[in-house]
This record gives C-alpha cells, sequence and structure tokens, in this order.
C-alpha cells in the first residue's frame, strides 16, 4: 500500500490554494486598516479645523469664546521648549553614544547602563511628569517654568536621541578610523574629525525623530503642572508658559461643540510642524545616503 | 614658485660609499625585530620573528593567507592595538627606539610611520581635505603651506594630472585605483619616514596595480617601505628584500633575488613555485 | 598661478615637532571622564525615577495602609471619607489595555506578515512610511479622535454607549500602538532564514502553509516580546484614557460605562486643585509607582523573551 494518495493530493490542492489567496486578501485588509485610519483622521481634522485656521488664529491668546481663540502662546510655548530640550537631550544623548561606542570597556558598569537606557526607555512619559514635579519643579525650585519642562521632556526623549546616535556611530566603517589613527591621530581628533561627521546624518535623523516626539507629549507636562491657559509669552526660560499639546488638550476636553473645531485647527497647527520636522529628517537622509 | 618643500630628513648613511660595489653600502636600520611574539587571545600568531629593515629599500612580505603577515606589519605602528585581547613579547626597534615600550606615544610613531591599507579608504571628504588631514591633526592650519603640501603629494603619488582640476570635489567619486593613490597622498602628506602598505593592491584591476607598482619604486628613493603581498610576482618586481612568513615564523628573510632565485629553505621553494599557497 | 613673495625651506615633521603641545594629551584624558559622566546621568534618571516614586510613596503609605491600597476595591480620594483601594484604577486600566490587544494584536501581526511574506519590495516601500506616520502622532490627537469621532460612530451603532467609556479609548489605543506590534513582528519574521522556508516550499507547502506551520514558529519569540512592548505602551497610556475613558474609577467589567485609569487619575489630580502635601497629592506618587512596577516587569519580560529569541539562529 502506498504511503501517499496521490489523487488525494492532487484534490486537495486546490482549496489549499485558495485558501491561501484568502488569507493573502485578509492579510492586505489587516495592512489596508491603518491607512484607512490615518486617512479618516486626517480628513475629520482638516474638515473640522480649516474653518478657524487663519491668520487671526495665529494672533489670538486663549479665550473663553472660541471665535477669539488662539494658538500663539502654545506655539511660541513649544518652540521655547524645543529651545531647551535640543542642545541638552542632544549633548547628553550624543556624550552618552559617544562613550558607550568609544570608550566604554566590557564590564558590568557598561552593561547596567545599556541595560537601564533600554528600560528607560519603556519607562511611560507620565512617568517622567511625576520626576520632573518632585526634582525640577519643588526640589530645585524652578517652578513650573520653561526650564523644568525643558528639562523633563529632555529627559524624556534621551533613550530615543543614544540609541539613534549609537546606531549612527557604529555604522561608521571601521577603515576609516584606522585611516585616522594610522595618521597618527589620537582617538578624541578621530571621533571628532571622522566619526562623528560620518554619523552626523544618523544623529541628526534620530534627533529629530526624538524632538518630535517631545513637540507633540502631553502627559509628563501636564503632571509637571504647565497652565493649560495662558495669556502671556515668557520672557525667560524661568517664565511659565503653555505649548500647543495642552493648549489642544484644553480645547478638546471643552463641552462646548465650537472648541472642537478650534481643538482641530490646534491640531492642523501641531501636525504642519510635526510634519515639516520629518520632512527635514527625510531630506538629511537622502542627502547623506550611505557614501561608504 | 619658490617655495619649497625639503623632503623628509634622511638620517645619515652609515658604512663606506662605495659606487662601484653596492653590496658594500651599508645602509641605515630603519626597524629592527627581535623575538618578537604575538597573541590573540590564545592564539600564538607571531613566533620569535627576528627581522632588521633597512632605509630607503622596499621590504616585502610574503606567505599564505592567515600566516601573520596582517599582524606583523600592523604591529609595526602598533596599529594592533585596536585589536582587543592582544599580547606581544620581544621587542621591535624603530630607530633605535623600542616601540613596544607603553612609554612610546603611538601618536608620536604612527606620524613617523604611515600606512596604507588593503580597501581604499578616502575620507567621505574633498581630495583637498583627505590629504590635508594628517597637517591639520597636527597643527598645521597655514593655508598656503596646506596648498603646498596637497600639490606635493598628490604628485607624489602620481594623481596630481588627474584631480587637480577637482580637488573639491569628494573622494567617493573617484576611481578604485585613484582612491588607492589618494590614501598614498594622504600618507606622504605628513612626510613619513617609513610607510607600511598591506596589500596595497589586492582590490584593484592590474592597471591600477602596475601604476601603484610603479609608485612604490619611485617612493623608496624618499621613503622606506614595507609591503604586505600574496602576489609573489608583485614581490619579485618592486622589493629589495623578502621575508617569507608560514604559520606565524620567519621561514626566510634576504635579498629578493636570492629568495625566488636560490631560496635556502624547502618550504620557500615549495611557495615560490606554487605548491602551496 | 601667482609667485608667493617669500622663499622658505622647511620639512613637515619640523613643523609638526613644532607645533606638538603638551596640551593634546590633557584632552585625551579628560574626554573620557568628561563622556562617562553625561552617561551616568541616564542612569542617575532612573535612579531619581525609583527614589522619587519610593519616597513618596512611603509618606503616602503613613497616611493610608499599604493593606487597603492593594487590596481595597473603593478608590474614593475626593469623597467626605475618603478611600485609596487601587484595584478599580488597575481594572480601568486592564479593560482599556484588552480592548486595545484584540485590536492590536491580529491587524498588527497581519500587517507584519504581509509586509514580510507577500507585499513586494515597493509595497513595502509605500506601507511602512505610513506606519512610521501612524506611530508618530501624538497622543492628544488620537484622544481627540477617539472622543470626537469613534465615540459618536459607536453611540450611532450602540445607542446605550455611554459619552465616556472603555471601548472607544481602548480602540484607539489599539490604533496606536498597532504600528509597533507590525513593525518589530516584522523585523522578527524577516530574520527567520530563507533556508527555513525553501525547506517548507520545497515539500509543496503553499505560502500560508509555509507562513504559519514554519516561519511564525521560528519567530514566535519575536512577536510575542514585540506584544508585550505594545502592551506595556498601551498601559502606560495617558491622553486618548484621558480624554475619552472619563473620571469613574470602577470594578465593573462593562466596557460600555465610563472608566478611569491610573494614568488618567494622575491627570485629573495634576490639573485639579489638590494642594501639596495633601494625601491626595500623594497619592499620585503610589499611582504612579503602581504603574511603573507594571511597565517595568513587561519590559523586562519582551527583553527577557527577545534575548531568547536571538539565541536560536
Ligand atoms: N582580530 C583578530 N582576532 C583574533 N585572531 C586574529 C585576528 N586577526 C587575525 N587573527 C588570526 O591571526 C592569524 C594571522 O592573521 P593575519 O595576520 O590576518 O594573516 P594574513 O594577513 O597573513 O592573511 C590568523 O590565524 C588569524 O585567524
Ligand atoms: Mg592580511
Amino acid at each position: 500500500m502506498k504511503l501517499i494518495n496521490k489523487n488525494h493530493v492532487v484534490k486537495k490542492m486546490p482549496t489549499r490554494l485558495a485558501v491561501n489567496s484568502i488569507c493573502k486578501g485578509l492579510f492586505f485588509l489587516a495592512t489596508l486598516f491603518g491607512l484607512l485610519v490615518l486617512a479618516i483622521l486626517f480628513y475629520r481634522i482638516f474638515t473640522q479645523g480649516i474653518g478657524h485656521l487663519n491668520f487671526d488664529f495665529f494672533q489670538n491668546f486663549a479665550s473663553r469664546r472660541p471665535e477669539e481663540a488662539g494658538v500663539k502662546a502654545a506655539l511660541i510655548g513649544s518652540i521655547w521648549l524645543m529651545a531647551v530640550v535640543t542642545p541638552v537631550s542632544l549633548l547628553l544623548g550624543v556624550g552618552t553614544a559617544i562613550y558607550l561606542e568609544e570608550y566604554a570597556r566590557k564590564n558590568w558598569i557598561t552593561s547596567f547602563i545599556k541595560l537601564n537606557i533600554s528600560n528607560l526607555a519603556g519607562v511611560p512619559s507620565i512617568v517622567f511628569g511625576l520626576l520632573g514635579l518632585t526634582v525640577f519643579v519643588r526640589a530645585l525650585a524652578l517652578d513650573r517654568s520653561v526650564l523644568a519642562a525643558g528639562l523633563t521632556m529632555s529627559l524624556l526623549v534621551l533613550p530615543v536621541i543614544i540609541v539613534a546616535a549609537q546606531e549612527a556611530i557604529r555604522s561608521v566603517p571601521r577603515d576609516l578610523r584606522e585611516a585616522s589613527y594610522g595618521m597618527g591621530a589620537t582617538k578624541w581628533q578621530t571621533i571628532l574629525k571622522v566619526v562623528l561627521p560620518a554619523a552626523i546624518p544618523g544623529i541628526l535623523t534620530g534627533g529629530i525623530l526624538a524632538l518630535s516626539r517631545a513637540i507633540g507629549e502631553t502627559a509628563p507636562l501636564v503632571v509637571v503642572g504647565i497652565p493649560l491657559f495662558i495669556a502671556f509669552l515668557p520672557q525667560s526660560v524661568m517664565d511659565t508658559f503653555t505649548v500647543l499639546p495642552m493648549q489642544i488638550y484644553n480645547w478638546t476636553s471643552r463641552p462646548q461643540e465650537e472648541f472642537q473645531q478650534v481643538a482641530a485647527a490646534g491640531i492642523i497647527v501641531l501636525l504642519a510642524l510635526l510634519i515639516l520636522m520629518n520632512s527635514i529628517a527625510v531630506i538629511i537622509r537622502n542627502k547623506f545616503q550611505k557614501r561608504y | 614658485m619658490n617655495m619649497t618643500l625639503t623632503g623628509p630628513k634622511k638620517a645619515p648613511t652609515v658604512g663606506i660609499e662605495n659606487e662601484n660595489a653596492d653590496s658594500v653600502f651599508l645602509k641605515e636600520t630603519v626597524y629592527e625585530t627581535s623575538d618578537l611574539n604575538l597573541w590573540y587571545g590564545e592564539n600564538h600568531a607571531l613566533k620569535n620573528i627576528n627581522l632588521d629593515m633597512y632605509q630607503n629599500e622596499v621590504t616585502a612580505i610574503i606567505g599564505p593567507s592567515g600566516c601573520g603577515k596582517s599582524t606583523y606589519i600592523k604591529t609595526l605602528n602598533r596599529m594592533i592595538e585596536l585589536v582587543p585581547d592582544v599580547k606581544t613579547t620581544g621587542q621591535i626597534k624603530y630607530r633605535n627606539r623600542n616601540i613596544l615600550d607603553q612609554s612610546y606615544k603611538v601618536e608620536d610613531l604612527r606620524t613617523q610611520v604611515g600606512m596604507v591599507f588593503q580597501k581604499p579608504n578616502p575620507f567621505p571628504k574633498s581630495i583637498y581635505e583627505n590629504v590635508i588631514y594628517g597637517p591639520k591633526i597636527h597643527g598645521i592650519k597655514n593655508k598656503k603651506i596646506l596648498d603646498q603640501i596637497v600639490e606635493k603629494s598628490l604628485k607624489g603619488a602620481a594623481i596630481w594630472d588627474e584631480v587637480k582640476d577637482r580637488l573639491h570635489e569628494n573622494a567617493y567619486g573617484l576611481s578604485g585605483g585613484q582612491q588607492q593613490r589618494l590614501c598614498i597622498a594622504r600618507c606622504l602628506a605628513i612626510e613619513p619616514d617609513v610607510i607600511l602598505m598591506d596589500e596595497p593592491t589586492s582590490a584593484l584591476d592590474p592597471i591600477s596595480t602596475l601604476k601603484i607598482e610603479e609608485l612604490v619604486q619611485e617612493l623608496k628613493k624618499d621613503f622606506s617601505i614595507i609591503i604586505v603581498t600574496h602576489n609573489m610576482q608583485q614581490a619579485a618586481r618592486i622589493s629589495d628584500k623578502t621575508a617569507f612568513f608560514l604559520n606565524g615564523e620567519v621561514i626566510e628573510y634576504s635579498d629578493t633575488n636570492t629568495i625566488f632565485s636560490n631560496p635556502n629553505d624547502k618550504r620557500t621553494e615549495d611557495y615560490i613555485t606554487g605548491r602551496f599557497g | 598661478m601667482l609667485e608667493p613673495k617669500q622663499t622658505d625651506t622647511y620639512s613637515v615633521q619640523q613643523l609638526i615637532l613644532e607645533k606638538k603641545s603638551k596640551k593634546r594629551w590633557n584632552i585625551e584624558k579628560l574626554i573620557p571622564k568628561l563622556l562617562f559622566l553625561t552617561a551616568v546621568i541616564s542612569v542617575l534618571i532612573t535612579i531619581g525615577i525609583v527614589l522619587t516614586l519610593i519616597f513618596e510613596t512611603f509618606i503616602f503609605f503613613e497616611k493610608v495602609s499599604i493593606v487597603e491600597f492593594l487590596t481595597g476595591h473603593k478608590w474614593l480620594p475626593f469623597a467626605s471619607t475618603p478611600s485609596f483601594g487601587v484595584m478599580p484604577l488597575v481594572v480601568g486600566t486592564l479593560k482599556v489595555t484588552v480592548i486595545a490587544a484584540i485590536v492590536a494584536v491580529p491587524i498588527g501581526l497581519a500587517t507584519a506578515i504581509f509586509l514580510s511574506e507577500y507585499a513586494s519590495e515597493k509595497t513595502r516601500r509605500i506601507i511602512k512610511p505610513i506606519l512610521e506616520v501612524l506611530a508618530g502622532i501624538p497622543t492628544i490627537v488620537y484622544g481627540f479622535f477617539a472622543l470626537t469621532f469613534v465615540t459618536p460612530v459607536l453611540r450611532d451603532i450602540f445607542p446605550s454607549l455611554d459619552m465616556f467609556n472603555a471601548i472607544s479609548p481602548g480602540i484607539v489605543v489599539g490604533i496606536m500602538i498597532m504600528p509597533m506590534i507590525a513593525s518589530l513582528s516584522e523585523d522578527a519574521l524577516v530574520s527567520v532564514p530563507k533556508s527555513i522556508r525553501e525547506g517548507a516550499y520545497a515539500l509543496g507547502a503553499t505560502k500560508l502553509e509555509t507562513t504559519i506551520k514554519v516561519v511564525l514558529p521560528a519567530a514566535m519569540s519575536g512577536i510575542v516580546a514585540s506584544i508585550v512592548l505594545a502592551l506595556s505602551r498601551a498601559i502606560g497610556e495617558t491622553m486618548i484614557v484621558s480624554v475619552a475613558g472619563g473620571s469613574t474609577p470602577s470594578m465593573s467589567m462593562d466596557v460600555t460605562n465610563s472608566i478611569q485609569t491610573m494614568t488618567a487619575y494622575i491627570v485629573q489630580v495634576s490639573t485639579g486643585d489638590a494642594g501639596y502635601g495633601t494625601t491626595i497629592y500623594y497619592s499620585i506618587y503610589a499611582v504612579g509607582m503602581t504603574l511603573f512596577v507594571f511597565t517595568l516587569i513587561m519590559n523586562l519580560l519582551a527583553q527577557f523573551i527577545s534575548r531568547k529569541f536571538r539565541e536560536e539562529y
């Protein structure tokens, strides 16, 4: 007796192929789901908010009357926040990445630092807010200032920048370093003149992605106590302020229907800012496409 | 142009100069290796190496793959230290100072001893920036001097005519052979005393290879050159002395002519007649 | 070429010798120490987080017993006789997380399979950036979307649904974490060696059979790790649940009523006017600690699983 009945196999083949096609279709539909959601989301927000998006919207401060509410304080506040987060997080993040990739010996301290960074990346953002509230706002008495919020946010995005910078530094080919050492360059000269310039596109791309995370985050700032409603601009990093996502949160949670349109208009501004930043990242990535 | 660069400062030659008898002409020793052993972890990669190398000569190192050629040449400028877990014993004297002594600053050593690698490795910068990299990290900032160095080095590496009109273009636009000559120019820019070359032509086409071989012949007038090659014809064509390595040992070291025409050791003969390797 | 006026003769090595200064060696020693300090800061952040949470939580436990906090079934901090049993907040969080998982796991996994096994290079290059955009949308925008679109649509279908409920934020949190599952699972699937697939094809298996019987099992630990990581993200998600979930802590398993998650409670207190030093003020640290422990365990679990996965080939 034959172990395999050929007829049986042949008979079953069309069914198996059909199941294959059906599942392929299902997988494809699932993939389309993400696309669909994105389309609906953009469409909804655009149609709700476009009516409010005019010159006055950028000129006005927040207001109790929806028709007068504007995004000025929040937009400028977001830029202030970036002015703190960018230097702090890049300095700490790139410094850490250089240390880990170029100087760190293989010992328990190094593996502890690495484990720590990967766990830090998974800590909920609101917990960073509790840290910022305790350390920056209260212990260091920075109050609800741009500085307190900026430092909190820098710590939040630090793991993202570290990992991106580590990858960028690691991808600089070994033979470029060897060429530099071979000329009598010291380690730091090699890092500064060869490794970092070659890694800069990767670092910048990662940095911009991290900053766009910082610009869209709300939860830690809520906990730090940044006001939801403000009608003046900060004059220094020690002043209090608000940012776009906080302002949007404020408008979203108001019961009046009209404020939802104002919120949508605010979201358009926020998304436009994010798209702008991401386009810059893409341009950098393409311009400095890997050449080695 | 009346501003000129002198060649590298040559140490005075020792011995009797006799125009008619080359063999009596004694050359200054550049490198003196004695009882060198090297381990990668447990792997004993170099065993009791004893070799002397001389000024204004081309010394070739030949041998089958994995016999320790790269390891040895990288020890000569302590590039080997980039590999973790390497241990050495013995001495390598460069101009009478033991370079394996940790008080010898590697940066000083590598300023005197340049290196050209197997794969061309220009920096992703302009041709000009590539050449001035060495002088700049050593503190030379005067633009006029740098311009002169660039011209002199590129001429020295026989690539000036090909690139003089595009000095500020990216070096990655050059062909492989041109890139390798640019790397040689980059090396010449700090006027080293010795140039180490680890299979500099193995990634190149035959015509580029020929150009580099001619260049090496030219360069030996001003520099001492130590070149690793797995191409025996190349060693025969361009070198004055040849060392044959096998399994981390020097089997035979003498004048290139002797090695190729009248080897002492059976294993050398087997290798150069192509019986293994 | 212009003739320079002066006539000099010099050697580069001599110039180098002249320029050589002692300074450089000191920098070489200083730099690694400075860089080490920056690396230590990331450790200090963790220590800061842990110490902050521990200290403030201890103060909270001086006012409220730890037993009541962990086992109590009532979270009524604002009542005249307040009660601080954290379970309702945990239940609210878990309801949202489970709904998010129901949405995100099948869709994310199917997307990963489509991208790694079926899609052409061209399709992948279109889909992957879209997933990146989806992952990069600020959570407050998702919160707005949940409240102003998903909830009304659901209420058209199920009129009994409350304005604030667990379903709508659950679905939207699922949408938010879906790209994470898709892209991490795809990485796991793609790294399954080709030879394993070819073995199955050679036996006449269809693509689907190969995927389900061979590729998925081989990539299983990577996939599971991605799901655990994504769910940990869902647990910590704040703005979507604050905007659309409501502020009614509840032990009920009903998903149509208003709920409150751990994160939403912290937001509620932060935007309210509970004074510094009150029991309510300290309660946010106790809740934050609970949240931190949950997510830390899940992150460590994901790391443990994916490390095992890396050993497989
Ligand atoms: N980075 C390294 N780590 C450990 N062992 C090495 C390393 N580089 C080379 N070796 C070992 O040292 C021996 C000599 O290698 P190498 O000097 O590269 O040979 P060659 O250049 O003659 O081909 C080989 O056995 C090789 O496996
Ligand atoms: Mg070699």
